[in-house]
């Protein structure tokens, strides 16, 4: 047992600034009331600008504190900036709709905090103890954003879906965690990697599947989605924004350090799982959302398709496709942040339109939004040059490289299939009858997101390498035996 | 008759069985939902203090604290959440919940 000193909390300096902001924002939003919630928005905003200028100053070598419980090398780091990124945008798109729609609410970028300081404790946690407490941080603090528009019957259902089926997915989650702990004697996952390198036990791969179910609701990998559509269609539009761009990433952190540090001796058995969840969700994602007139529920299926193409990476276990999980994401996030910016705009006479007919004709109404949606969705479909034909191309790149030529081959059908409801939108947009125009006056931090989610679709092919350099760095602190 | 791990291992599986059927042939009231989802966690709560005691190690009783301490904070929400559910619908009956699909 070592002296407690202050410089051993110093990895901690991040998350520990943002819980104290965190604090002093919610006495600020108690004291200014609702209307200044603009003023708490953008205060978050330099919060997160804080915590990742505090991220890249502090040192990325691999260091533990809080007895091994919580852990900070150069995935977490990468990580954390990615998410912090994610939460910038998604308050900044935040901010300006729930003015719009005259549901402003102070609590609304501090929950956000809230559950960003949640999933940087996910990314770190090296403990099953403190995986636990990052992960339900994050989930409580989304429950309550999902309904947070309460006075809307479709958002606290939302609300009330993602809660009951969260709660569920917790408890699995700590089934598996306390059979794991029993049977390998610890909770921290070097010492569980450990026990069972030496000998495995039954138990403790039960224990595994209990908490990969846990983990695959949290990324909304099929069978364990049932919430995802439901939800995006009943949350706020920025909220399902935000959903869809940033929890899964601290989801998917978590589940590969989870996955390599505690399990990497079982990799037979938890590939085999993973195979299965990354079919199923590619499939799902692609039949599901054939049918959906409403595009947030379509992006939920798309979103879930996604996630699916990602676990492609996981599935092939190797420092490869690791990075191109991380890569994957990368991108998949800002996509997703461009699509939604264009989503957020879909407004008519003050009230928000969510079906996709409501896009109809847009190139001659307003063809900017039109082409950049249109990009968009080419991107999203995996049309060369854009930057999400790169994403699938690299993780069934790494997917083949690791002998998974079905799950390849299945993978690129599903994404043949998923191109048809993407390219059906932009031929709605320019082939179909125009209807009534949506209204002017997009507020500039939304325009600023989409212009730079598309010049990043549109550039990424000049320069893709350092993305693929920086997340092969990341992920090289689990194969330091190789 | 001896009682060893093996029997507290059960009792816990049966409790957390019994939550989750209890979740989903549940069709009339979502208080009872809360309640189920209160009883999985004790199940893996007696879970882990079985396992602690059996080994020797305290670390699974402070993760027993810590899991009845969230779940408190989840049950504080989720009844939040059920209120305004009954506000803006005036039935928290599960048949209800049921104005999206798809």
């Amino acid at each position: 047992m070592t002296d407690f000193s202050f410089a051993l909390l110093s990895p901690l300096a991040p998350e520990i600034f943002l819980a104290v902001a965190g604090l002093f924002l919610l006495v600020v939003g108690v004291f200014r009331g609702d209307k200044d919630t603009s003023l708490v928005g953008w205060m978050t905003v330099l919060a997160f600008a804080i915590t990742g200028y505090l991220l890249l100053n502090g040192s990325w070598e691999e260091t533990t504190a809080l007895n091994g419980m919580f852990i900070m090398d150069q995935f977490a780091g990468i990580v954390k900036l990615v998410i912090l990124t994610g939460l910038i945008i998604s308050v900044a798109l935040g901010i300006d709709h729930i003015k719009q729609e005259n549901t402003a609410r102070f609590e609304y970028p501090i929950l956000t905090l809230f559950a960003g300081l949640g999933m940087l404790l996910m990314v770190s946690a090296n403990d099953l103890l403190s995986l636990y407490m990052g992960l339900e941080l994050q989930s409580l603090a989304l429950y309550v954003l999902a309904s947070i528009n309460r006075d809307n019957v479709k958002s606290s259902e939302a609300g009330l879906k993602y809660f009951v089926l969260g709660a569920i997915s917790s408890g699995m989650l700590l089934f598996g965690a306390s059979l794991v702990y029993g049977y390998t004697g610890s909770t921290n996952f070097a010492t569980i990697g450990e026990a069972l390198a030496q000998q495995g036990s039954m138990g403790a791969i039960i224990g595994l599947v209990f908490m990969l179910s846990g983990l695959a609701f949290k990324v909304s990998a099929v069978p364990f989605h049932m919430w995802t559509p439901d939800v995006y269609e009943g949350a706020p539009t920025s909220v399902t924004a935000f959903f869809a761009m940033v929890p899964k990433i601290a989801a998917i952190a978590l589940l590969i350090r989870l996955l390599f540090e505690a399990f990497p001796s079982i990799a037979g058995q938890w590939t085999q799982i993973i195979w299965i969840l990354s079919a199923l969700s590619m499939a799902v994602g692609a039949f599901a959302a054939l049918q959906q007139a409403n595009i947030k529920r379509l992006l939920a299926y798309s979103s879930i398709g996604n996630m699916g193409f990602a676990l492609v990476g996981l599935a092939a276990g190797s420092v490869e496709g690791i990075a191109c999980v991380i890569v994957y994401m990368v991108i998949y996030m800002i996509m997703t942040a461009g699509t939604f910016g264009i989503v957020l705009s879909m407004r008519r006479n003050g009230h928000a339109v969510e079906n996709i007919s409501d896009l109809s004709g847009l190139s001659r109404n307003n063809p900017v939004m039109a082409y950049a949606l249109a990009i968009l969705m080419f991107s999203m479909s995996g049309i060369p040059p854009l930057a999400g034909f790169f994403g699938k191309f690299l993780v069934f790149k790494a997917a083949v490289g690791a002998g998974l030529y079905g799950l390849s081959v299945f993978g690129v059908l599903c994404s043949v299939v998923a191109a048809y409801y993407y390219i059906r939108i932009i031929k709605i947009m320019f082939f179909d009858e125009p209807v009534a125009k949506f209204d002017a006056g997009v507020p500039f931090a939304r325009n600023l997101i989409v212009g730079l989610s598309v010049a990043f679709m549109l550039l990424f092919i000049f320069n893709p390498s350092p993305l693929l350099d920086i997340s092969r760095d990341a992920v090289s602190v689990f194969f330091h035996n190789e | 008759m001896e009682i060893g791990l093996e029997h507290y291992l059960t009792l816990a599986a049966i409790l957390f069985t019994m939550g989750i059927f209890g979740i989903f042939l549940n069709r009339k009231n979502v208080i009872i939902i809360l309640m189920c989802i209160e009883l999985m966690l004790l199940a893996v709560n007696i879970n882990f203090v079985a396992f602690s005691s059996f080994l020797g190690d305290l670390t699974g009783q402070v993760f027993t604290m810590f899991i009845l301490t969230v779940a408190a904070a989840e049950a504080a929400i989720g009844l939040a959440i059920l209120v305004i559910f009954f506000r803006n619908k005036g039935s928290i009956a599960v048949e209800d919940i049921s104005s999206m699909r798809g």
